[in-house]
């Protein structure tokens, strides 16, 4: 008899059982498109699968979620090493800028997706987002973020403080603060960097970004960045903010007991404080367009397909995107489950958007967000955004904490920005 | 029976080594020697592997000019020395006096002192970032409640104090939390140290009439100069390492005016905030320079003299 070999029996045996499970499950045919996303676009993803089944039953559908900046970190190690990419990844907006600086991504205005043929149909300035200096298009807008001033009209009234002062001027936005905080013992925001985020987003002219010019120059040191500076400072003095981080502890304990009277926010914010941050405080908020006319976008996610993914899923992962960013029920499914606000253009005429909101005491505030999103223009990204934004904040706690003047404080950090413009 | 092929015995050791081998090649070595490697290029890493390119002493050179990275080694220096200092200073003690008045509940004393050592830091963090929030912690409705007591009122600040959003509070706060964090190991590594010391040495002392202090100061201080020097040795590169306690209490910026930015926390940010893993590369490098440094310094205080005690 010949001598028995155990290895080699063991490892034929276990392909052939692997054999028989992958014939019997029908996945031998079985094409799988794998997703990685963030909450609560995973849900969302997920929450389309029946729609997608219904038109490619032969191809399946992996969601892998993970926590925000866990997922981000992940899409930047899987970029890097172009290994374990998925098929699509979601992208939060400030990544997206990033990532599009370099080329670890599809470029979706050309062939075989020409996003381009659909730019009507999304929201312009979501668009705007996902295009890189050099025009290409890295990803599709899923959700956006149009920008409100959220507030408790119940401390209004009893202040006397009327709406409109809260938003005809920023001045007249922080004066209101003072009347607030004298009749009711309430803070006007929850910390002093929330005004100078939306100042210095205000009034970029065109070829700018926001901290930097398409030619490197550095822009911090000028007329928006000081008044941005001066307001927070304003607040800061006068003891208008609690001083409270956005997501920590103290700042859902002070929507809770009322201590906060506004938020400047995404659209999205009525949502999480209906479902989870101050439930209780229902029919009290209301919102208004920002200050002064403003215009900025918080947060917004988007859809991209990396260079380095599997070439045969591609086109079965741009038709994922498409049914997902171009579907008008399924972007309306996502605004109604997850407050979600839709990229596509279309749904923005959906009776939908006419419904009173019970948590804003039955103001139909989809109108006035729609309108805010039609006006918001996006800004260009520079490589080193990241980095300036915490130079930004640095200075601005030394200006807030320890009383530097702000000339200085900006001075200094022109100087250390310039040293990583052209890093 | 089939009976599977044979381990001659040369290869064997290798065999039984390998696990560990293999572990620390791809998880030791292999990040150690490409931290190296990544030190001296510049790179996109969203573009790929293949973007690296090779800049010489570049990233040394900007690490070397970068003001924050001077900053961030200043922090950490001031947190080592901080939490590091009172941790011996009061472990020492703190372990004699439990070696020489618990019998049998020193096991239970001892875990107590032990037990935050064990404990997850993030579940540290959270516990102590609620215990310091500013208008619903713990500590300073405590502080409220001592300055209604008469007489107290003086030692209580007339506003509620913001631990850790104030760049003065930020240090002394995460320092406080190190310390009760790892003071615990301390008194666990004296108490092993003072069970070593004869009894004999206690009962001569005695006999020549040496009260209870000149008995710790002359014998088992000099006696534990050893463990002292381990102990020591472990906090320097424990403190110069400083990332979990700081990165979670106070999140990835340090708090305000980056104040509890420490060294590793700032790499950290180089590298996945600012996607410069080359500069963060150099910058592990340089720190790792004044690790082995002060560990120098550290083995030249206290290492064992001949002339010793």
């Amino acid at each position: 008899m010949k001598r028995f070999k155990p290895l080699r029996a063991v490892l034929s045996s276990v392909i052939l059982v692997g054999f028989a499970a992958l014939t019997a499950s029908g996945a031998w045919a079985q094409q799988v498109l794998t997703v990685a996303a963030f909450p609560a676009v995973d849900d969302i993803v997920r929450a389309a699968i029946p729609a997608w089944k219904k038109k490619y039953p032969n191809v399946d559908i992996k969601v892998v979620s993970r926590q925000f900046s866990d997922h981000h970190t992940a899409m930047t190690t899987a970029l890097s090493t172009s290994s374990y990419l998925p098929d699509v990844m979601a992208l939060e907006v400030g990544y997206v800028g990033r990532f599009a600086q370099g080329n670890g991504l599809e470029n979706l205005s050309a062939a075989p997706y020409n996003i381009q043929t659909s730019k009507s149909r999304y929201v312009a300035y979501a668009y705007d987002q996902a295009t890189n200096a050099r025009g290409e298009v890295v990803a599709a807008p899923s959700d956006i973020g149009p920008g409100t001033l959220l507030y408790r009209s119940d401390i209004l009234e009893k202040a006397g403080v009327k709406p409109e002062d809260l938003t005809r001027s920023w001045d007249s936005y922080v004066s209101s603060g003072v009347k607030i905080k004298t009749a009711t013992g309430s803070y006007l925001l929850a910390h002093a960097r929330d005004i100078k985020d939306i100042l210095i987003r205000t009034g970029i002219k065109p070829g700018e970004g926001l901290y930097f010019d398409k030619n490197n120059r550095v822009l911090v040191n000028s007329p928006r960045f000081e008044r941005a500076f001066q307001l927070a400072q304003q607040v800061r003095t006068q003891k208008l903010d609690a001083k409270v981080n956005a997501w920590s502890n103290e700042w859902s304990e002070g929507f809770k007991r009322g201590a906060l009277t506004t938020q400047l926010t995404g659209a999205w914010l009525a949502g999480h404080l209906n479902n989870w941050l101050a439930p209780d405080t229902k029919g009290k908020w209301r919102a208004s367009d920002l200050p002064e006319g403003a215009s900025a976008a918080f947060g917004g996610a988007f859809l991209a397909i990396p260079k380095g993914a599997a070439a045969a899923n591609k086109p079965m992962a741009w038709e994922l995107i498409k049914l997902l960013t171009q579907t008008r029920e399924l972007q309306l499914a996502a605004f109604k489950s997850q407050d979600a606000f839709p990229a596509l253009l279309e749904t923005h005429s959906d009776p939908f958007f006419d419904q009173p909101i019970e948590f804003l005491g039955g103001q139909k505030a989809r109108l006035l967000w729609r309108t805010a999103a039609s006006r918001i223009t996006a800004v260009a990204v520079h490589k080193q955004d990241a980095f300036a934004e915490e130079v930004i904040n640095t200075e601005l706690d030394k200006v807030l904490d320890q009383g530097k003047d702000i000339k200085t404080a900006l001075a200094d950090a022109h100087r250390l920005l310039e040293r990583r413009a052209t890093r | 029976m089939p009976r599977l092929p044979r381990l001659s015995p040369q290869m064997a050791p290798y065999v039984f080594i390998s696990p560990f081998l293999v572990l620390f090649v791809i998880f030791g070595l292999f990040p150690l020697l490409f931290s190296l490697y990544l030190a001296f290029q510049v790179w996109e890493p969203t573009n790929g592997l293949q973007s690296m390119e090779f800049v010489g002493f570049d990233n040394f050179v900007f690490a070397f000019e970068d003001e924050w990275f001077w900053k961030s080694l200043k922090n950490t220096g001031w947190l080592a020395l901080a939490s590091g200092v009172p941790q011996h200073l009061v472990a020492i003690p703190l372990a004699y006096f439990i070696h020489t008045s618990f019998k049998g509940l020193r096991n239970g004393v001892v875990g107590a002192y032990f037990l935050p050592y064990i404990t997850s830091t993030v579940a540290i963090a959270i516990m102590f970032s609620s215990l310091l929030s500013t208008d619903y912690g713990l500590i300073n409705v405590g502080l409220q409640a001592m300055g209604q007591i008469p007489g107290l009122g003086w030692m209580v600040p007339a506003e509620n104090i913001d631990w850790m959003g104030q760049p003065d509070n930020i240090k002394p706060a995460v320092a406080m939390i190190v310390f009760w964090r790892y003071v615990g190991f301390n008194v666990v590594l004296y108490l092993a140290a003072l069970q070593t010391i004869p009894k004999d040495l206690y009962e001569a002392a005695t006999m020549d009439g040496a009260g209870r202090f000149q008995q710790f100061w002359f014998i088992t201080l000099p006696s534990l100069r050893p463990m002292i020097y381990f102990g020591v040795t472990l906090s320097v590169i424990g403190g110069l390492q400083l990332f979990e306690e700081p990165f979670i209490l106070v999140g990835g910026r340090g708090g305000s005016d980056q104040a509890g930015m420490t060294s590793a926390m700032y790499l950290y940010g180089m590298a996945f905030d600012f996607n410069d893993f080359g500069a963060a590369s150099a910058m592990s490098w340089m720190l790792f320079a004044v690790v082995v440094v002060l560990t120098w310094l550290t083995n030249r205080a206290f290492r064992p003299r001949n002339n010793a005690a």
